[in-house]
């Protein structure tokens, strides 16, 4: 699917990227109960700031560096640099490897949620070992 | 034969010998192989390609198999053991007796998250924590903090209701019995519980936390109950489905398994009370 995704993207980027910023400013790590379920939303908008002192990013697989962004569907989330592991659900709500259980409307919701959690801690890499 | 029993019945003596085995396992880099294996399926099942340990009708019968593995290695140690169920919707306060500097420890502070009593505190035991995704080695909880309650025996008993194992399209979006207990739909069980403890729990690395194995134990026995209510409901699917465990498809990582080996819990272990 990332190549499809990946194209959707980009077309879909400047229309999807009013919505899904005014979505996300101002309440923080949105809650996956309050973004709608059923409907797969349009593919997110790529972001980049500054968000409790760490430098959040994200956008299309490739586009920041990205070497594996293998479950996000062709988008990846970074933080200072490091990439988050992260997954789109069916219902188009994201998880992270910090925030797992915990489904959040956007990217950009799982990066800042990520961020609470590492209280100022750096991300490692962590790669399948058992297989 | 082992008898699993819930947590807030166990004698100091079955505490005592519970943590030292789960410590054990530790020090010898059993514990962490565990660990990893689950963080390598949470991170490759995916709710539109192979998915064999979460989001699919497997999650069940695959931790009903990671958990005998595991208490087969604890009684390896220690022959007496039996992995304890926390039933959550009882024992649903961070004051309960769980949580109890003789069992897993407490909270944690608030400043850094890091749990500071109990034998998996950072400090006495050597509870170091190898498999993560960040720079910290401490076991982190936060009890409660994320703002979410544990499920409670009605919002249990909703989902024991289902009377379908699951459904189309077998992942995160299905309905059925299967993803209501895992919660990725509906009033969601399984996966607030992990969120309400947090910290290690919440992440994909959540068997860092020994609370992990008392949590998905209840999750088994609630499956048990399930076929008891639902004595004709199979699990699901039953062939011939992509990217999905059938009934008799092996699972991974063992390759020797399958869900229809699984469905049946008394040729591995039975329970303190009629499931």
């Amino acid at each position: 699917m990332s190549g499809i995704t990946r194209r959707q993207a980009i077309g879909a980027a400047s229309a999807a990227s009013a919505a899904a910023g005014l979505a996300v400013v101002g309440v923080g790590a949105t809650p996956a109960a309050a973004a709608p379920r059923g409907a797969r939303p349009a593919e997110p908008a790529s972001f980049d700031e500054v968000y409790l002192g760490r430098r959040i990013q994200g956008g299309p697989a490739g586009g920041h560096g990205g070497h594996h962004a293998d479950h996000g569907g062709g988008y990846s989330v970074r933080i200072d640099g490091d990439e988050l592991h992260i997954m789109r659900n069916a219902d188009g709500t994201w998880i992270s490897a910090i925030t797992h259980y915990d489904p959040q409307a956007t990217p950009r919701a799982l990066a800042r949620a990520a961020v609470d959690d590492l209280q100022g801690a750096a991300l490692v890499p962590l790669v399948p070992s058992t297989r | 034969m082992t008898v699993r029993k819930n947590q807030a019945q166990l004698t100091a003596d079955e505490k005592r010998r519970f943590v030292n085995a789960l410590l054990a396992l530790k020090r010898d880099g059993r514990y962490d192989s565990f660990v990893s294996t689950h963080n390598d399926f949470i991170m490759s099942d995916r709710d539109d390609s192979d998915r064999v340990g979460h989001r699919s009708p497997s999650f069940l019968p695959w931790h009903r198999r990671f958990l005998i593995q595991f208490e087969q290695a604890l009684q390896s140690v220690d022959a007496s053991v039996a992995l304890p169920y926390w039933d959550w919707t009882t024992d649903r306060t961070p004051a309960a007796s769980l949580w109890a500097p003789d069992f897993l420890g407490g909270t944690g502070r608030s400043r850094d998250g890091q749990v500071t009593d109990g034998a998996f505190a950072a400090t006495g035991n050597g509870w170091r924590i190898n498999v993560r995704v960040d720079g910290r080695d401490f076991l982190r909880r936060g009890l409660g903090s994320s703002g979410v309650q544990l499920p409670t025996k009605a919002e249990v008993d909703s989902v024991l209701a289902t009377p379908v194992y699951d459904a189309a399209p077998w992942n995160s979006a299905s309905d059925g019995f299967r993803n209501h207990l895992e919660g990725w739909r509906g009033v969601n069980l399984h996966n607030r519980v992990h969120v309400w403890v947090g910290g290690h729990m919440a992440t994909g690395a959540s068997p860092n936390d020994p609370v992990f194995w008392l949590h998905h134990a209840y999750v088994d026995k609630l499956w048990t109950q399930w076929q008891s209510r639902h004595p004709n409901s199979p699990y699901l699917p039953a062939a011939g489905t992509r990217n999905v465990v059938d009934l008799r498809d092996t699972m991974r990582p063992w390759g020797d398994v399958t869900p229809a080996d699984m469905l049946d819990h008394t040729r591995y272990y039975t329970y303190d009370v009629a499931a």
